[in-house]
């Protein structure tokens, strides 16, 4: 296999937060290469450091030790190469579906793009994920799934070169997560990004990814095992159940999830 | 600060409170009811009802003044006065002596200068209080200090400052106006969410788009709160300010009447006083409703 050059590239990363309580080591010597057109997972316990990892990447947050690199170049702040579509949707409730999503548009290819240009831009990305029909609907008016579907739509619309999904799915009612989980799947096939997915959720990941990392627990998180999911695309659900490597995906992160569990909950 | 958050009325709890006032009347319980209420009867059960309240004031007015208070004016007495009063609001007489519509107009004017003012001192004070921990560490303890204090304490302050009454007196509303502009302004900072704030980061918004696209926005349905409040206490605070101050307006009406043992007039202005209370409560919350995001409507 030719050796492609990783766009992202996440470092030897550590990241300390100064607590009242002394300092606490969240994550410590990360490293993980992620490919164009690559979708990753992180999955791992809650509070193993998996969402801190994303704010990382994100740029929310900065790295203690260690660099991360889009594209060979340092992340020092947030931006829109590296959209996140938020685990609460965070849409802006005083502007229309259509508004939140003409807001990323506007900022970020205001000076590139006629007006005319960038309303057709974002109908397009609304169509993308099927919510065009509520353009101009408040926040408030819309369920949670349509919702995270807009939030999806307004990440997209900027153009990242990586799309991360912080625990996309973690606020829904299964039936709606599955539906948003097989547009997710549609919309990668269709455009190719290169995507980092938070979850909880054995399923999803295995589902939805090339690639799940998985992150063994805090203090001082790292990545425990990596596993390539070797299934073809386009993925059913259905037809996935009794699939071998389905199965075998499914059940190397269970193991893996099972040895790792935190006695705190027990 | 906890003193300062009783004043806060966050906007998100009062649509529930209001759709409760506007689905009145509330049907009975169906056990008790022997019949469902027809359409008239709901019709007519908003006019009735008060209707009936205000007749039994009437009446307990009426028996009042004939046995305990002979003192007091009967109806028809203050009915012949409002009447009077009506039949030529906008005389001028002299600069001392005009119609009831230029005394609440004067009022109205002082009421909108102060508030006005109030605004455009508080909102840019509430935002800066909000968003910045030194400010509020600098600034909420004197505000806490000087806001359960009476607006018309100050009233002395402001003769002294501009040695006439009508800046006093616009002092004491903007006084009155600005502690729950900026309380609620700020607070309405502080609640927004930091997921926005997060969105606006990965936006790579800049400052100024940061306050005109999300701070502002967001904060606004807060600001209303606080501007409602404001001027409904604006409103009751300058009828007592200018029966201090005297010249023309409301407040010095009813003193002026008072010296004259005028007691109708008295109660004919304290009606429109309420009258007026209530337009602009009611315009004010048209306003705020109009941009309350909070609720589904």
């Amino acid at each position: 296999m030719v050796e492609r050059y990783p766009v992202l590239q996440i470092s030897k990363v550590g990241k300390t937060f100064d607590t009242r309580s002394g300092s606490f080591e969240a994550l410590r010597d990360v490293d993980l290469a992620i490919h164009e057109g690559e979708f990753v997972s992180i999955i791992g316990h809650s509070g193993c450091g998996k969402s801190t990892l994303l704010n990382l990447v994100a740029g929310l947050e900065m790295v203690t030790l260690g660099g991360i690199f889009l594209e060979g170049a340092l992340v020092d702040g947030p931006g829109p190469e590296r959209a996140v579509v938020f685990q609460n949707h965070s849409l802006l409730p005083w502007l229309t579906v259509y508004g939140n999503v003409r807001l990323a548009v506007d900022k970020v290819f205001g000076g590139r793009k006629t007006s005319a240009e960038r309303d057709a831009w974002t109908r397009e990305m609304l169509d993308l994920v099927n919510m065009a029909h509520a353009a101009n609907k408040r926040p408030s008016e819309i369920s949670g799934g349509m919702k995270q579907r807009v939030g999806i739509a307004r990440a997209l619309a900027m153009e990242p070169k990586v799309l991360l999904l912080d625990e996309p799915f973690g606020a829904l009612d299964a039936l709606t997560r599955a539906q948003l989980q097989d547009s997710v799947m549609e919309i990668h096939a269709r455009l190719g990004n290169t995507v980092v997915m938070i979850t909880h959720d054995v399923d999803e990941a295995v589902l939805l990814s090339d690639r799940i990392v998985m992150m063994s627990n805090s203090p001082a998180a790292g990545i425990g095992e990596i596993h390539d999911v070797a299934l073809s695309r386009p993925r059913r659900r259905l037809e996935l159940s009794e699939n071998a490597d389905y199965l075998a995906a499914r059940s190397a992160v269970m193991r893996f999830l099972t040895r790792n569990r935190t006695d705190k909950a027990a | 600060m906890k003193t300062a958050a009783l004043a806060i009325v966050a906007p998100m709890e009062e649509p529930s409170a209001e759709k409760r006032e506007s689905r009145e009347p509330v049907s009975p319980p169906r056990e008790t009811a022997r019949h469902e209420p027809s359409r008239l009867e709901m019709a007519l059960r908003p006019v009735l009802l008060p209707a009936i309240t205000f007749a039994l004031v009437l009446l307990g007015w009426t028996v009042m003044q004939a046995t305990f208070v002979p003192a007091f004016p009967d109806v028809p007495a203050v009915w012949n006065k409002a009447v009077e009063i009506f039949s030529n609001p906008f005389y001028v007489y002299g600069p001392n002596d005009m119609g009831i519509a230029w005394q609440v107009m004067y009022s109205l004017g002082r009421v909108l200068a102060g508030f006005f003012l109030a605004l455009a001192v508080g909102i840019p004070a509430g935002f800066l209080i909000g968003a910045n921990r030194t400010f509020e560490q600098a600034w909420m303890p004197l505000i806490a200090i000087l806001r359960p204090v009476s607006p018309l304490a100050w009233l002395p302050i402001g003769l002294l400052v501009f040695r006439a009454v009508d800046p006093s007196a616009i002092f004491v509303i903007f006084i009155t106006s600005i502690w729950p502009v900026i309380l609620n302004t700020a607070a309405g900072v502080k609640a927004i969410p930091q997921d926005y704030l997060n969105v606006a980061r990965v936006l790579n918004f800049n400052r100024r788009e940061m306050v005109t696209k999300i701070y502002v926005p967001a904060t606004l349905p807060y600001m209303l709160t606080g501007m409602q409040l404001s001027l409904g206490t604006a409103w009751m605070v300058i009828v007592a300010a200018e029966m201090l101050t005297g010249g023309i307006g409301i407040g010095f009406y009813i003193w002026d009447e008072w010296n004259n043992l005028s007691v109708p007039s008295i109660i004919v202005a304290i009606v429109i006083i309420g009258c007026v209370g209530i337009m602009l409560e009611t315009g004010m919350g048209f306003v705020r409703r109009r941009y309350d995001y909070t609720g589904k409507e």
